[in-house]
């Protein structure tokens, strides 16, 4: 291998210089385990790259912040092809159960947290948790049934006007 | 390969300029590391560079802010404020590691 001496060190852009403003935006609109996990990892990677994030819990997604339900989002085989299992087997009573606690588990494997542990570490990191007021007024919620580092229940349109600019991943 | 002289000390560095010889580091490189990013190391940053230098030596891969928050106790938050910005890349950058590869 050849060896390159360069005089002066090369120092790595950690875009400090240039800030580029970027912002991402998720809204996070189902309440199954698996469906929860793709919003909140991509904005942790996001939150540890500089780019500001805001996830906007809608519909099914409600349940990942309702204190009620966030500990507990299953995971179901049933309409789910890629579990590569007989479509009749998830139906059976108890496979749910049984297939939710076999997905913790694999989850807790790989060292990544339960989803309000999880959504803590993302508010840490700066990201910014709002709630659709639209499906907090049709299962009759309000701020003291959220998590509590939600920051507020806000319109689509208010949703909109603050990621303005902002990527957007619709999950 | 390429080596380049950062202070006093000859280093080999990657094309990104990331240490690629863990043995090359000390402490008073991560000095001069830190000051060429903008930061001015304290015994908080030392705290979490000695536990991802001895956290690499028994995984073999660089710790995540996760792991560095789980396994260290150091709060992610105060991660944020020591290394502003990318604060896993520049930790790794800082303590004479490559990038970390982990997702979470």
């Amino acid at each position: 291998m050849t060896t390159t001496e360069t005089a002066t060190a090369i120092v790595p852009d950690f875009g400090d210089d240039a800030p580029t403003g970027r912002k991402l935006a998720i809204i996070c609109s189902k309440g199954n385990l698996d469906m929860a996990y793709p919003g909140l990892i991509l904005a942790n990677a996001a939150l540890g790259e500089g780019v500001e994030v805001d996830l906007f819990f809608t519909f099914w997604g409600f349940d990942m912040i309702t204190k009620s339900r966030m500990s507990d989002l299953k995971f179901t085989m049933l309409g789910n092809t890629a579990t590569h299992m007989p479509q009749g087997l998830g139906g059976l009573p108890g496979m749910t159960a049984m297939a939710t606690h076999q997905m913790r588990k694999q989850i807790h494997d790989v060292g990544v947290p339960d989803v309000p542990e999880f959504l803590d570490q993302i508010v840490d990191s700066g990201g910014h948790l709002w709630a659709c007021r639209l499906s907090a007024e049709m299962m009759h919620l309000d701020e003291n049934d959220l998590y509590d580092r939600v920051e507020g229940i806000i319109s689509a349109a208010d949703f909109i006007e603050k990621t303005a600019g902002a990527q957007l991943l619709f999950i | 390969m390429t080596v380049t002289t950062i202070g006093s000390s000859r280093v080999h560095v990657d094309a990104e300029g990331f240490l690629t010889d863990y043995d090359e580091w000390t402490e008073d490189l991560a000095r001069l590391l830190a000051a060429q990013i903008g930061i001015e190391l304290t015994s908080a940053h030392l705290r979490v560079l000695r536990f991802l230098r001895a956290d690499y030596a028994e995984q073999g891969e660089t710790a995540t802010l996760r792991r560095v928050s789980t396994q260290a106790g150091i709060p992610v938050k105060e991660l944020f404020t020591l290394f502003p910005g990318k604060p896993a890349k520049k930790m790794a950058y800082i303590a004479g590691l490559p990038k970390p590869v982990g997702c979470v």
